[in-house]
């Protein structure tokens, strides 16, 4: 079965200097299981190719059913130096639930 | 000891909804207002300010939100904490006691914290053995140092809970960590020790949940937001703070928003790195150990909160000076309106780089299309939409570069493919580049100072 990520989680995402964090949030413990099987950080980095440029790290916080992904060099430089439209990266989580999930 | 203390965030950040505060302290009860007004490119465009004008360099919204905040306020009590002191505290301070010297106001204790402004002592800092080194790139700070708009150390809640202890009603502090706003009166009422660092981690996580308000109830929520009800009148969180480091995440019940497992979670995971580090002045919070559990209808308690000990370290933030920037939009229409707008950006560049123009980026966005996403957006069908934007942006040392950009924008609206519109506003001006420079100062090296004003 192919699912939207979005039908199983919700998120968060920012800026932290030209890193975007993107955080992923299951809306139920299976959901949890999925997002953590299926979000592994090669995946998250092949999804955002060519918008993130360096590395993808990966956290757990399993009492929030929730992961959170550190983009590397992401934000054109960050800040009031970036000339993106999204300079601070808040739609990036919702780009990332767009993803389809087989499961 | 208080059984419970309310305190209420009442501003994300400057530019915040100007009426948040004041439903703040008139729709319920509350014991202290909280408000982070300071972002990172924030204290360089109040340096710039204070450099035309020795009076300026804080938050100018505060004297007129005191005018109508501060009856209140001295009538049921409450307490306000702000770091929209800026890069000049004292004035904005100064302002205040004016303020409610004209209100008759008598007997008002207002509490300036300096101190962590290190702009004019940067020579002597590194002289001392200081680095300063850019906490992500590792470069000296001697590529930048003349180029300095400003740089300040992030003090932590003990600065605020010294201003309390002296009975301060209201705290005017420059750069202070947002968290640190919402600790700092859980340690004074509390009476918790600064080596209680699973109470330090609490009253961390607190801050860090009301340290851009509404966002924490409901606004910006990416889960069910069409269930957020009466956006309108939206309700800024308030966390009710137990001596035990228990906190409820609430807001008040005639206001609009939600406060849900899942609006607080957003919150939670927002602009965080590893979660097991959140690191401040006062300890090292792990997000990893924080419980959430409903307390009634919009009321999250959370528990269980785990920290460690601080760092020798402040964080320092300093901006700089780097080049020009310029940006400029234009609208193409149905038919073939994507393939026109990458016309014209092809005709742009070629018109520019004949004309030798230099830039260090060029960036060329399409609203409608890739401007969120990038390269992770859908392909569109071009047949199908009606109209996308084309957003042009270009940045660079070359002044007359950037300034020639912004003349030749409107040319293609004549020079180029068919049905655009949008031009208007003049020719965009080049701006001013900030950058940002994190680093590290050893927590010796610079000392709060807190001073006391007093009204008639």
């Amino acid at each position: 079965m192919r699912i939207k990520l979005k039908d199983i989680a919700h998120g968060r995402s920012g800026d932290k200097g030209d890193a975007a964090n993107v955080g992923i949030i299951a809306y139920d413990d299976d959901g949890y299981e999925i997002i953590k099987t299926h979000l592994t950080k090669e995946r998250v980095k092949e999804y955002f190719t060519g918008v993130c440029l360096g590395e993808v790290d990966r956290f757990e916080l399993p009492n929030l059913r929730a992961l959170n992904f550190i983009l590397h060099n992401t934000l054109g430089g960050g800040g009031t130096v970036s000339l993106k439209l999204d300079a601070q990266g808040k739609t990036l989580a919702a780009a990332l639930l767009r993803m389809e999930i087989e499961i | 000891m208080k059984e419970k203390i309310r305190i209420a965030s009442g501003q994300g950040f400057w530019g915040d909804l100007i009426e948040a505060p004041y439903w703040q302290v008139t729709s319920g009860e509350i014991d202290y207002l909280v408000m982070d007004y300071l972002a990172e490119v924030t204290m360089s465009i109040l340096q710039k300010q204070k450099n035309k004008d020795p009076k300026s360099g804080y938050a100018r919204d505060i004297p007129p939100l005191m005018k109508r905040i501060l009856p209140v306020c001295r009538e049921k009590g409450i307490k306000v904490i702000t770091n929209g002191g800026g890069v000049n505290p004292v004035a904005c301070a100064e302002a205040i006691l004016e303020v409610a010297n004209e209100l008759g106001i008598s007997g008002l204790k207002i509490a300036v914290i300096e101190g962590d402004n290190i702009k004019d002592r940067i020579d002597a800092l590194i002289a001392e053995g200081s680095e300063l080194s850019n906490m992500e790139t590792g470069d000296s700070i001697l590529s930048v140092k003349e180029k300095l708009l400003s740089a300040n150390v992030y003090f932590g809640a003990f600065p605020i809970v010294e201003a309390l202890g002296k009975g301060a009603d209201i705290i005017i502090t420059g750069r202070t960590t947002d968290t640190g706003l919402t600790l700092a009166p859980m340690i004074h009422e509390f009476g918790w020790s600064a080596e209680d660092f699973d109470k330090m981690a609490a009253g961390t996580v607190a801050g860090h949940i009301l340290e851009c308000g509404a966002q924490a109830t409901g606004g910006n929520f990416l889960g069910d937001w069409e269930s957020i009800e009466n956006f309108e009148k939206i309700g800024f969180p308030i966390a009710e703070a137990f001596p035990n480091g228990d906190v409820v995440i609430t807001k008040h019940e005639s206001l609009g928003g939600a406060v849900t497992i899942e609006t607080v979670s957003e919150q939670l995971l927002y602009e965080i790195g590893d979660p097991a580090e959140y690191i401040t002045p006062d300890c090292i919070a792990d997000f990893t150990t924080i419980q959430l559990s409903y307390d009634g209808k919009d009321r999250v308690r959370m528990s269980g909160v785990k920290g460690k000990p601080y760092t020798p370290f402040y964080k320092v933030s300093c901006s700089y000076e780097s080049g020009y920037s310029s940006f400029a939009t234009l609208t193409y229409s149905w038919p073939q309106a994507l393939t026109k707008a990458k016309a014209a950006d092809r005709i742009l560049r070629k018109r520019l780089e004949a004309l030798g123009c230099r830039f260090e980026e060029f960036r060329t966005e399409f609203v409608g299309y890739n401007a969120c996403h990038g390269a992770a957006a859908k392909e569109i069908d071009e047949d199908n939409i009606n109209e996308l934007m084309v957003r042009f942006a270009v940045r660079g040392d070359d002044y007359n570069s950037i300034d020639r950009f912004g003349k030749e924008i409107a040319p293609l609206i004549l020079t180029g493919p068919p049905a655009v519109t949008g031009f208007s506003g003049g020719r965009p001006k080049p701006g001013a580049v900030v950058a940002y420079w994190p680093a590290l100062l050893k927590k010796e090296s610079v000392t709060p100072v807190v001073t006391i004003m007093e009204t008639k």
